[in-house]
């Protein structure tokens, strides 16, 4: 184990996977000499050259496509769009060719690609630079889609991305680049896709965070321990496909009451979708129904004022887990 | 026709087998197309088989080809049996793709035939991803990446040659210029009309080829395959040519007059090929006629073939979703249902 930046545990893995294999490569804009507009690929040009570390101009749809065709014929792309605010603009390679192109040539082919993109909320950099879209390649069938919020689920989930043979949007968060935690040193240390990890403990309710909003809900919990007395179980998905739905629903089954907690819009959301599995699945074992807790339904303003009520915060996700005990949890605290 | 002198015979006869070939597919996939036998989208590329066996001649077979929604004639050129590319228009298991993309998303991989691509311009940036692969391993593998007039509008079209040149990847690029986007002539989608020059700005110069004459398109293709492999210099070829049907089978043609259709049609790459391999005497009339009965029994094959094979069956639905691992243990597992028994479900 050691301690280190989430920007750091990414860094980590790459340079182990570029040391793995040589058919891995990165691309992408200021990669290379400029070391990654969030600093995750620093040092790598010096260590592995252009050749392996390539700058690109900016032109993401043709970025990710020479990322698609490369991955048909051997190589292993990892690309790094600046932020997810420009794979808009990579749209259709990433959905009419990475993700489909196995399927629609009857599987001839597969497409071993990774797209790197941090996303979120925060800085003030108003509606075209904030956006949250996991919900919007969870839609998309033929990719995989991981959202680490931790510095060890980074390295590892990225590390099992880059091995995978399926096209995966790897999703990370701006605001958790600097974050430190505790990463395994071993090179062959990598998480699974599909297994979502439990936070914390609890038997009152589940609250399911995706994204950095795992770590809101860790922080709402906390306090719904300490000020009313209700012990949730915080899980984090860490990949939305695959979905680890089972552990989702067994501690349903034990809470009862459910709460998710995502960045991006309500309609159409990963909250959306998943109150939808766990009331198919799961109905008869709710005693309320799921609450969501979402970024708000408007564009992202730029004003500090606004832009914080615009997310959710351990306050929405306090609210919205008390309102699912209605009066009864309230009136045995008062 | 230019007067580029002729191959050896039976490459001359295996060209003219080629173009009659696809002439006899494509009018066949029609008519198949009006008995319902074929669904979608059918975009036929009758008056375009010189541009399409002219280019392909050109190639390796360890090259990298790759087309757009137009793309039957450049399966067959590449050597995949017509019963099966038959049999993707009819959506049956035998097809090239399983019945999965249908007309406008052919691929056999064996033969480095990398698709059929139904996105107007989606497809250059994958030439160039098989560029790079080709530059990264070391081979000498190139590249030829067709597309039509209206694909060169596209920001995938300057993105590509863009990052084609600055990378020094062995691609040629092929506008197959056929006069028209759908309804859209030339005149009235392009700013410039002259197509090969349009790379020129983002380093990759320009050819132009006589895409009614196979010898040329050939030869112009070889010229431009010979400077993307050796020279590691990408090559933008445009290849003038004129489809004879309209641009899928729903197409009334109101937007050119039959007039003009009539006069492109004496220069039928079909008929002036064989015309000069007569007067040369590589063949004789005997021979032409019994090239043709011989594609018409292929295609009559083809058909029996792809009639005879099955539908998909349902349970391969999900198949080829997901590569599966450890990881992607079932569709299932990345699909929304989780990976248990479901409500509702039986034990089996
Ligand atoms: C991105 C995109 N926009 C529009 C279409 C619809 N469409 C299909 S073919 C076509 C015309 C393309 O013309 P051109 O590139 O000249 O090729 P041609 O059909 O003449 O071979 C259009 C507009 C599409 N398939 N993809
Ligand atoms: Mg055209």
């Amino acid at each position: 184990m050691a301690e280190m930046r989430y920007r750091e545990a990414l860094n980590q893995a790459l340079a182990e996977e570029l040391e793995r294999d040589p058919n891995v490569y990165l691309m992408g804009q200021d990669i290379s000499v400029f070391g990654g507009a969030f600093k995750v690929t620093e040092g790598l040009m010096d260590r592995f050259g252009e050749k392996r570390i390539r700058d690109t101009p900016i032109s993401e749809n043709t970025i990710v496509g020479i990322g698609v065709g490369s991955a048909m014929t051997g190589l292993r792309p990892v690309i790094e769009l600046m932020t997810i605010n420009f794979s808009l603009l990579a749209l259709d390679q990433i959905i009419n060719h990475a993700a489909h192109i196995r399927y629609m040539f009857g599987g001839q082919v597969s497409v071993p690609l990774v797209v790197r993109m941090p996303q979120g909320a925060g800085h003030q950099l108003g509606p075209t630079h904030s956006h949250s879209f996991e919900a919007l390649y969870l839609h998309v069938p033929g990719l995989l889609v991981a959202v680490p919020s931790t510095a060890a689920d980074a390295k590892g989930l990225l590390k099992t991305a880059i091995r995978d043979d399926n096209p995966v949007i790897f999703i990370e968060h701006e605001t958790l680049y600097g974050q430190r935690g505790e990463v395994p040193d071993d090179p062959d240390f990598t998480v699974p896709f599909g297994l979502a990890a439990i936070r914390r403990e609890g038997n009152d309710v589940t609250i399911i965070g995706i994204s950095r909003m795992a770590q809101t809900a860790e922080r709402a919990a906390e306090q719904l321990a300490a000020e009313h007395g209700i012990e949730a179980e915080v899980i984090d998905p860490r990949t939305l496909r695959p979905l680890d739905l089972d552990t989702i629903l067994e501690s349903v089954a034990k809470t009862n009451r459910c709460v998710i907690v995502e960045e991006g819009w309500p309609h159409g959301g990963v909250g959306a979708n998943l109150a939808a599995l766990i009331q198919e699945q799961g109905f008869d074992d709710l005693d309320a129904p799921v609450g969501r807790v979402t970024g708000v339904d408007a564009p992202m303003p730029y004003a500090k004022s606004l832009e914080q009520i615009a997310f959710p915060h351990e306050e929405q996700v306090i609210d919205a887990t008390l309102a699912l005990f209605g009066d009864r949890k309230r009136a045995s605290r008062g | 026709m230019a007067d580029r002198p002729l191959p050896p015979p039976e490459t001359a006869i295996d060209w003219l087998k080629s173009m009659t070939l696809i002439r006899r597919f494509e009018e066949r996939a029609g008519e198949q197309y009006t008995r319902a036998k074929v669904g979608g989208f059918l975009h036929l590329a009758i008056g375009e088989e010189a541009t399409i066996v002219g280019a392909v001649a050109a190639l390796r077979p360890t090259d990298y080809m790759i087309a757009t929604y137009r793309s039957h004639g450049q399966a067959l050129a590449r050597g995949s049996e017509p019963g099966r590319v038959m049999a993707e228009l009819f959506g049956r298991v035998d097809g090239l793709c399983r019945g999965r993309g249908g007309s406008m998303h052919m691929f056999d991989l064996e033969r480095r035939f990398m698709g059929g691509f139904g996105i107007v311009g989606g497809n250059l940036p994958l030439a160039a991803g098989f560029g790079l692969t080709s530059d990264y391993l070391g081979s000498d593998d190139a590249t030829l990446c067709q597309f039509g007039d209206g694909a060169s509008n596209q920001g995938t079209f300057g993105e590509t040659l863009n990052l084609a040149a600055l990378w020094s990847l062995p691609v040629v690029f092929m506008v197959t210029n056929n006069q028209f986007g759908m309804g859209t002539s030339l005149e009235r989608h392009s700013a410039q009309t002259d197509l090969q020059v349009k790379g020129e700005g983002f380093g990759v110069p320009g050819l132009e080829c006589d895409g009614m004459d196979v010898i040329d398109t050939w030869a112009v293709t070889a010229e431009a395959l010979r400077i993307a492999r050796e020279e590691r210099q990408p090559v933008l070829v445009e290849a003038l040519n004129y489809r004879f049907r309209g641009h899928s089978i729903a197409d009334p043609e109101d937007y050119r007059s039959a007039e003009e259709v009539l006069e492109w049609s004496k220069r039928d790459p079909l008929v002036t090929f064989a015309d000069r391999l007569i007067a040369e005497g590589v063949i004789n009339e005997a021979q032409r006629e019994a090239i043709d009965l011989e594609a018409i029994a292929t295609v009559d094959e083809a058909v029996a073939f792809a009639d005879a094979s099955p539908e998909p069956d349902p349970s391969s639905l999900y198949d080829d979703v997901y590569v599966l691992s450890d990881q992607v243990r079932g569709w299932y597992s990345a699909d929304h249902r989780g990976a248990g028994l479901q409500k509702g479900e039986e034990l089996a």
